[in-house]
């Protein structure tokens, strides 16, 4: 290498030829339109032509009430839809990769196969998989409830307002609890056996020793998990489209920003699509992962020490 | 050790949990799949019990072949997939090269900002897709699909990849050159085949998501000729949602490949994954 660099240097082209398709597909794909709807987001059409509107379009997306109430409804929905996945499916996720993680446990790969199978699923399918189960012309959820003498516990929870929004959440827990538990259970795996031997000689075993030794050494992968669920969850639009439509029914109960982005962007029954609009929703999107991707790397990342082995 | 009932209690608990959310993750799959195979009065009657000689029927299935061209739909989701998967390995693959192999100025700050796509999802920029798509005339071609997905499975294809070709040894891409083979032939006949292993799970990870994806088929691609199989699905079974024998079997019909892929796969997804920690 040094050799090459000390003679004058000639253009060395293979280093852009290797570099050019990827970096061509991704900026003309990916870059320029999402800076292009963060532009488009400072414009509004009037008389066919667009006119620059500074920051009037989140003006009216915060305060005016035709469009701050969805915003803010769809807001505090997905908040919660990603606070159901962070109490329910990254700790159990960091559970069952701390009982695969076991070494003489039976059965290991099979339980690893299965419990990873919804996670290759499309939405589509999942959506409409347990929209059928819980649903109560076929009677599975209820029949099952009865069978545990709790069928009073029954409802249609996908369409009453106050349940649908944490049982479509629970649907994406269950679909997606195959991530955190494959990254923490790679992440168990790493740690050295001399490190566990250590702490055996020491007396910590058991869950004293999950709590005290392995907790610790995996708290950079659950950083990572909890940044994964965060975009994945304020990015969210599939599951819901395919169980409760674009109208992210009961009355907009589990209306989540992307859906919201859908309806805006393309309109639905007598408004129609408004793309600067959509463009502002779409920019407010991009804010908010951004803010939470940057506390996630200068807040959190480096604060969590790394451990070479 | 003194600790022996001790842990038979504790390792008796831990299949008892993974074995109940096993049951969870396998039952609506399970339960959808035995009831494609029955009548209408049998998927209500009993839903839990498994089709018998009296209650076995494909009438489901009959209407969904008949109905739906599924064939098309399958065929085009192929398409999509499997050539941005090749473009995704081949260019993911020259990038990650040039970053890895070469000194250049500007390196870490081309490798930062092309990882920035690992993190923002391409999504945001739907609006600004659809206007570029509409103003080259790609709407409705599996082409705009094609491209958008190709750029989404860059970023963490290059990340992977110079991870891993960072590992490579030198003296193996010295002594290609001093062979004289070219730049292009260390990277085609040298670097590549010993990167296969790395290949294999970007190919995985960009696949699944591809195959899955609801938003850019919709947005971009909704024509009959031009959907994908997770589209015609969802319209299909929006159409047919009283008749549930074809909506058990449309799902069905739509788990199978994914399924079977996942079953070959499984190995090499889950090496994948853990492939950090047997470094």
């Amino acid at each position: 290498m040094s050799a090459s660099e000390q003679k004058k240097k000639p253009v060395r082209w293979h280093i852009a030829v290797f570099l050019a398709p990827a970096v061509l597909i991704y900026t003309a794909i990916m870059i320029l339109p999402l800076f292009g709807t963060l532009q488009l987001s400072l414009f509004r059409e009037v008389d066919q032509s667009q006119v620059f509107v500074g920051f009037d379009n989140f003006r009216i997306l915060f305060g005016d009430p035709r469009w701050s109430e969805s915003f803010w409804n769809a807001l505090f929905n997905n908040t919660w839809f990603f606070i159901i996945h962070m109490l329910v499916q990254n700790p159990l996720g960091i559970l069952f990769a701390a009982l695969l993680s076991s070494p003489k446990l039976r059965f290991s790969v099979f339980y690893r196969t299965a419990i990873f199978v919804p996670t290759i699923l499309s939405f589509v399918i999942v959506g409409f998989a347990w929209k059928l189960i819980l649903s109560p012309l076929w009677g599975i959820a209820p029949d099952m409830l009865d069978a545990v003498g709790l069928k009073s516990l029954f409802a249609p929870w996908l369409g009453k307002t106050e349940y649908a929004l944490t049982t479509l959440s629970l649907i994406s827990v269950w679909q997606f609890i195959g991530i955190p538990m494959m990254l923490i259970y790679a992440a168990l795996l790493s740690i050295p056996d001399e490190v566990l031997e250590a702490a055996e000689c020491d007396g910590i075993t058991g869950m004293s020793q999950f709590w005290k030794i392995k907790l610790p050494l995996v708290l950079p992968s659950i950083g990572i998990i909890s940044i994964l669920t965060f975009v994945g969850n304020f990015n969210a639009f599939d599951l819901i489209y395919t169980t409760q439509g674009a109208l992210a029914g009961p009355d907009y109960a589990t209306d989540i920003l992307g859906t919201f982005l859908y309806r805006t962007f393309f309109g639905f029954q007598l408004q129609i699509g408004d793309p600067n609009m959509g463009s502002t929703i779409a920019s407010v999107m991009f804010l908010i992962i951004l803010a939470g991707v940057s506390l996630y790397l200068f807040g959190i990342q480096t604060r969590l020490r790394r451990y070479q082995f | 050790m003194a600790k022996a009932t001790h842990s038979v209690t504790r390792s008796f608990a831990a299949h008892a949990i993974l074995a109940t959310y096993t049951i969870i993750a396998l039952f609506p799959v399970v339960v959808i799949i035995i009831n494609s195979f029955k009548s209408r009065k049998a998927i209500f009657r009993s839903p839990l019990s498994l089709p018998d000689q009296e209650t076995f029927s494909l009438i489901g299935y009959e209407t969904v072949l008949a109905q739906g061209d599924f064939f098309l739909y399958f065929q085009n989701s192929l398409i999509v997939t499997v050539v941005s998967l090749f473009f995704v390995l081949l260019f993911g693959a020259m990038a990650a090269f040039a970053l890895s192999e070469y000194r250049f100025r500007g390196n870490s700050l081309m490798g930062l900002y092309l990882a920035l796509g690992i993190m923002i999802p391409i999504r945001l920029g739907t609006v600004a897709i659809l206007k570029l798509m509409v103003a080259s005339g790609l709407v409705n071609t599996l082409t705009a699909l094609i491209l958008v997905y190709t750029a989404q499975g860059l970023p963490l294809a290059i990340f992977i990849l110079s991870e891993f070709m960072r590992q490579l040894s030198a003296d193996l891409k010295d002594a290609g050159r001093i062979d004289g083979l070219s730049e292009y032939r260390i990277f085609l006949r040298l670097v590549l085949p010993l990167v296969r292993p790395a290949m294999a799970t970007v190919a995985v990870f960009t696949m699944i998501p591809i195959w899955n994806d609801l938003w850019f088929p919709l947005i971009l691609a909704p024509a009959e000729e031009t959907k994908t199989i997770t589209l015609g699905a969802q319209v299909f079974i929006g159409q047919f949602v009283t008749n549930w024998n074809a909506v058990l079997s449309a799902l069905s019909l739509a788990i199978l490949p994914v399924l079977v892929l996942y079953v070959i796969f499984s190995r090499q997804l889950i090496r994948g994954i853990t492939a950090g920690a047997v470094k």
